[in-house]
């Protein structure tokens, strides 16, 4: 309870110079208008029209906070295509488009965090391995994934596959790479005193690596974990631009064709509540873990 | 010196030679190094840092190989013998799972060694009582004193009965007070065990209270440069240390540890 006052702080801080910058932005539009007009403008007239453009170049909190109530219960609701009235999730509906875009993340993330793993245990226990793999690891983050998605894509389509795959891999590519990084460091946290200890049990490798590592790699798995869940979902978004079947990319892009602002700042925050929300599921499994662990004082 | 009947040596080594390669050239951390322990021995191996003290002790123990010479661990090369679980190892650090209960911490080596349920119950519970931390099974190593983590760190070492243990300064990090109540407890559980100890430390008053035999060590290259054995009784009240026996022991390795640093 002791966190709510600074974050509230934060939070009204960051409203306020988002409100006030909603002003100097849309302005120009709001005098061009009035001189075509003939009109002069009163500030007061200035500030309440600049937060209630349809297209603003910035649009205000209260506008995206509507947006989103709307494309969300109101659309589900009432609308004509809404869950309520057809029984299925509006197409027009970012509880729709988040959904989509949440199985690629859940998928990607999962073949992520395998890849991550597998390769974090052959860099720990393969000498070749070693030297090899981390260089390509890091070369691979180094392309842009908006240049390689539609790669990807290609490729995939070519060899007959399409729909949620393709995107998870996508998002496989960005999230796997905080795991690889945090489980090498994780199960190599055991001390040489650890390892000599094992040794003098005559333990074998497998008890070595499920006894000592695996449980001393735990802290280090889930740090990795909310990084690469919050870079699966960027990696999904991304891999929906291409696509065009649906999800949060293909709301913030449509949303760019008709200059729909509004829009894509509504999809941008539903992709960052999904985010947090993602990453807040990964630290409560975290704290019930390593609480029944031990791990946390 | 005057060498006691050894009928079973547990510990035989010959001509011990043990070079490092390292960055800065060949370092000689065990130079003819020729030492028997027997059956039921209390061995201390005292020295200054670098006199192959603790290498000694790994040797012993299978985690160092040594460059030439010989060495058996119950008639048995130290592979051998620790594949035959013939030791228990105490380091100076306690070395506890943090995220296993002390009871959990002790039945670490059971699990790995394959014992039933029930019997890593039982023997985690006796020597748990051995070293006196019963009632302390179900809390986690942070919740205990430095102290209390080592002697589980020793009960651990205890638990698959290994007639030999090996200690490592394990009360090195341990203020003086605790030190010395430690020192007392363990020779009272090596009087009731009966078993064969190998113990490094730095501290003259420790190795001469605690053991029956003293090796003294000089550095560069790391040997071997006086063995005492003891004069004192087995059982030893701590003021046994006001004595003037002890006093006699302690001026001889006192002597021993300088003379091999004149000699540098």
């Amino acid at each position: 309870m002791k966190s709510v006052l600074p974050v509230l702080t934060v939070t009204l801080a960051i409203l306020a110079l988002w409100y006030a910058a909603v002003v100097p932005m849309n302005a120009q539009w709001e005098r061009d208008q009035a001189a075509r007009a003939g009109t002069e403008l009163t500030t007061a007239e200035l500030v309440t029209r600049t937060m209630s453009q349809s297209r603003p170049r910035l649009p205000a909190p209260h506008q995206v906070a509507v947006e989103l109530w709307n494309s969300t219960w109101v659309e589900e609701r009432h609308g004509r295509r809404g869950l309520w009235n057809t029984g299925t999730l509006s197409n027009r509906s970012l509880v729709h488009h988040g959904w989509i875009t949440l199985l690629a993340t859940f998928l990607g993330f999962a073949i992520g965090t395998t890849l991550g793993f597998a390769l974090a245990v052959g860099i720990v226990y393969n000498r070749a391995m070693d030297a090899s793999v981390m260089p390509w690891a890091i070369a691979s983050q180094t392309i842009p994934i908006i240049a390689l998605a539609p790669m990807i894509i290609v490729v995939l389509n070519s060899v007959g596959i399409s729909g949620l795959l393709p995107k998870a891999i996508i998002a496989a590519y960005l999230s796997f790479f905080p795991v690889v990084v945090g489980m090498v460091k994780g199960l190599r946290a055991p001390d040489a005193m650890q390892l000599d200890q094992m040794k003098t049990w005559n333990a074998s490798g497998l008890q070595g690596f499920l006894k000592l590592r695996l449980p001393s790699s735990m802290p280090y798995f889930f740090a990795s974990m909310k990084i690469g869940i919050a870079a699966s979902l960027v990696g999904t978004i991304v891999g929906e631009l291409p696509v065009q079947q649906g999800g949060l990319g293909v709301r913030l892009l449509t949303g760019s064709y008709y200059g729909q602002t509004v829009q894509i700042w509504s999809a941008l925050f539903a992709a960052a509540i999904l985010a947090a929300a993602m990453v807040g599921a990964i630290g409560v499994i975290q704290r019930l873990t390593l609480k029944r662990m031990g791990l946390s004082s | 010196m005057t060498a006691p009947s050894m009928p079973t040596p547990v510990i035989a080594a010959e001509n011990l030679n043990l070079i490092f390669d390292t960055a800065d050239g060949a370092v000689q951390a065990l130079k003819d190094v020729n030492l028997t322990i027997a059956k039921g021995d209390f061995v201390s191996f005292i020295g200054p840092s670098g006199c192959g003290k603790t290498t000694l002790l790994r040797v012993i123990a299978d985690l160092e190989q040594p460059t030439s010479g010989t060495i058996t661990v119950n008639g048995m090369t130290p592979d051998a013998a620790r594949r035959a679980r013939a030791y228990g190892y105490v380091f100076q650090a306690a070395g506890l799972y943090p995220w296993r209960t002390i009871e959990g911490n002790v039945k670490l080596p059971l699990e790995i060694m394959g014992y039933s349920a029930e019997e890593r119950r039982q023997r985690a519970a006796r020597v748990l009582d051995l070293v006196e931390l019963t009632g302390f099974e179900k809390k986690f190593p942070w919740q205990l004193s430095g102290g209390m983590q080592q002697r589980a760190s020793i009960a651990r070492a205890l638990a698959f009965d290994a007639d030999i243990l090996l200690m490592d300064e394990p009360f090195g990090a341990l203020d003086e007070i605790v030190r010395d109540r430690l020192n007392e407890e363990l020779l009272k559980l090596w009087d009731r065990t009966q078993k064969t100890i190998a113990f490094v430390t730095h501290s003259i008053p420790e190795a001469v209270y605690l053991s029956t035999r003293i090796v003294v060590m000089s550095p560069r290259p790391g040997r071997i440069t006086d063995i005492i054995d003891s004069p004192l009784p087995r059982h030893r009240p701590l003021d046994i240390r006001d004595s003037p026996e002890f006093i006699e022991i302690a001026h001889r390795v006192r002597e021993g540890l300088r003379a091999g640093h004149v000699e540098d």
